[in-house]
């Protein structure tokens, strides 16, 4: 008993603290190793930035076709901007999870790892580096196609850039602490785990209000949007960027960007410790019942 | 001993030419057709996935005021997602998945012919697609109020079959190419979601995109299926038509004999280049 108990510590609490940043750096290079040398750095970039403009550009024709190209209706830049931050929820949410999958079932490192000297949730946490970075190349070019093309009314001078980064810094530790927690569950499942990020991805996608004010839900889907941080997220986001257009809608129109701020600060850190307790157990679970070798192929 | 070898010899001697190769289809098909049984929750997923999808642009119709044919638009979008799907990465990339779990090379062994073992997953991923994407239909009409009036059911199933031949030719061929690709096999098929989604006019009618666009896109053979589809089941005038039903339904029937041909002179030399170049144990990860 007391050597499951010292074993068990040894992977959520680190034996040295020396090994956080390390891992974390190094988890990060990793990342863009595997997420980007399989291609040269042109067929990469263009790789990169395809798949989210077709994702925006569904969205600007079926807005287009009913609307005629009334890019200028503030319900445009919302459903566009919020497309657009939700490339992030893909990329280092889905992507953490996904890192689980990659080590287990595709590399098979996953057992090296753990008798590696590192700490894992920051190994995980810091695959996500790879993912934030080119998601964030896909945000930018996004959001600059639709200042350049579609009118969409961002104002460089007029945004809230401290807002933006905190706004930003915030959401991406939410998104890290979403990836862990999936990543966890993905340690003691064997069915489904590929779909496992996508499908809270695709819920997210639909009760965040990302693209369209969460008003046109059902009225008894509505608590589900308001019950997500990512929500508050995407409302400080197009604040910060659009400020008074996103204030037209009445979805969150009632709270002050503070206030935004305080739900989000709030939410991320129960989110941080439910990632943190579930990794704990999944952890347990999964060095219990043998799974962390395990090759599935599902 | 003796008896051994001949029951053995004699069994091979029977299960040869067009026998052989129907066995191989059907043997092929079996494990996509018997695994809807065997695991269910499959199904839950292969549903739950598109229909997520398909609400979100659903409601961004409703958030704009679009016309109720729109909603429609999306949810047979959304259904033939499925088979989009199920063509990228249960067909195109299938020998790809092979080859990482080690059976490619026992394909190549074994005395049957690569074309039987892909047309045997094209028509169990077929059978197994239909139902999700009849499934996700019902659930759009249910929950949506989608209205469909068919206006000819032969015309209806003229398109969906020749699509479908299409289609799935088209992930035949394909899949040879994946031969010869290691773990670019994997991006390929991610990066031809969205785009193909846009450009084939999965969620608007194909007509709203440039014409030159659409008529580039029609080498995708559901563009020209989904179009022909919504004129049939959409009433007429709701939306711009990109090309005449007929003329959509001959381009279908074109297309698919181009891609099955296309199919088997390409997997013929890229197996042969594959076994030539070492690629079908290679393990790139």
């Amino acid at each position: 008993m007391t050597t499951k108990t010292s074993a068990y510590k040894h992977s959520l609490i680190p034996q040295n603290p020396g090994w956080l940043p390390r891992t974390f750096r190094f988890a990060a290079w990793l990342g863009w190793q595997i997420e980007s040398n399989w291609a040269d750095p042109f067929v990469f970039a263009i790789y990169s930035v395809i798949k989210p403009i077709s994702s925006a550009a569904i969205l600007v024709v079926m807005y287009s076709v009913i609307t005629k190209g009334a890019f200028e209706n503030p319900v445009f830049p919302y459903i566009y901007l919020g497309n657009a931050f939700y490339i992030y929820v893909g990329a280092i949410m889905a992507g953490i999870s996904w890192a689980v999958i990659e080590d287990r079932e595709h590399y098979r490192m996953l057992k090296y790892m753990y008798i590696a000297p590192l700490h894992y949730p920051t190994y995980l946490l810091g695959r996500g580096v790879a993912r934030f970075l080119t998601g964030s190349i896909s945000v930018f070019i996004t959001i600059a196609f639709g200042v350049l093309f579609l009118n969409v009314p961002l104002n460089i001078y007029a945004a809230d850039w401290g807002l933006f980064f905190v706004s930003l810094g915030l959401g991406v530790l939410m998104l890290g602490f979403m990836g862990l927690l999936l990543g966890s569950i993905t340690m003691v499942i064997v069915n489904h785990v590929w779909f496992l990020g996508e499908a809270v991805a695709g819920a997210l996608f639909l009760f965040s209000g990302a693209i369209f004010p969460l008003e046109v839900l059902p009225a008894w889907l509505r608590p589900v949007g308001y019950a997500m941080p990512l929500t508050y997220w995407l409302e400080l986001m197009r604040r910060a960027l659009i400020g008074d257009v996103a204030r037209a809608f009445p979805t969150l129109a009632g709270f002050s960007n503070m206030e935004l701020i305080g739900i989000l600060l709030a939410t991320t850190a129960v989110i941080g410790l439910a990632a943190f307790l579930t990794y704990r157990y999944c952890d347990y679970r999964a060095r219990e019942l043998g799974y962390i070798d395990r090759v599935t192929n599902y | 001993m003796a008896t051994d070898t001949g029951v053995l010899t004699r069994r091979a001697i029977k299960v040869t030419g067009w026998r052989l190769f129907i066995m191989t289809v059907i043997g092929r098909s079996y494990p996509r057709v018997v695994g809807l049984l065997r695991e269910r929750s499959w199904f839950f997923f292969d549903i739950f996935l598109p229909v997520l999808g398909v609400s979100s642009y659903v409601f961004v119709y409703r958030a704009i005021q679009a016309p109720e044919v729109y909603v429609g638009f999306v949810v047979m979008g959304g259904a033939m997602t499925a088979f989009w799907l199920n063509v990228l990465w249960s067909m195109g990339s299938q020998l790809y998945w092979e080859k990482e779990s080690g059976n490619l090379g026992l394909y190549i062994m074994a005395p049957n012919s690569l074309m039987a073992i892909l047309l045997g997953m094209a028509l169990g991923g077929l059978f197994a697609t239909l139902q999700r994407a009849l499934v996700i239909t019902i659930i759009g009409m249910l929950v949506f109020g989608v209205d469909f009036q068919v206006t000819s059911y032969l015309q209806l199933f003229a398109v969906f079959s020749l699509t479908m031949v299409a289609l799935y030719g088209m992930g035949m061929m394909t899949s040879s190419i994946f031969l010869l690709l290691g773990r670019e096999a994997w991006h390929i098929s991610n990066l031809a979601q969205e785009p193909i989604y846009l450009a084939s006019g999965f969620y608007f009618p194909l007509r709203s995109l440039n014409f030159w666009v659409a008529a580039g896109a029609s080498i995708v053979p559901l563009s020209l299926g989904l179009d022909a589809m919504r004129q049939l089941v959409f009433p007429a005038g709701s939306f711009p038509p990109f090309l005449a039903v007929p003329t959509e339904i001959g381009i279908l029937a074109v297309l698919s004999v181009v891609f099955l041909a296309g199919a088997k002179l390409l997997l013929d030399k890229m197996e042969r280049l594959a076994i030539a170049e070492g690629r079908l144990t290679e393990s790139r990860r």
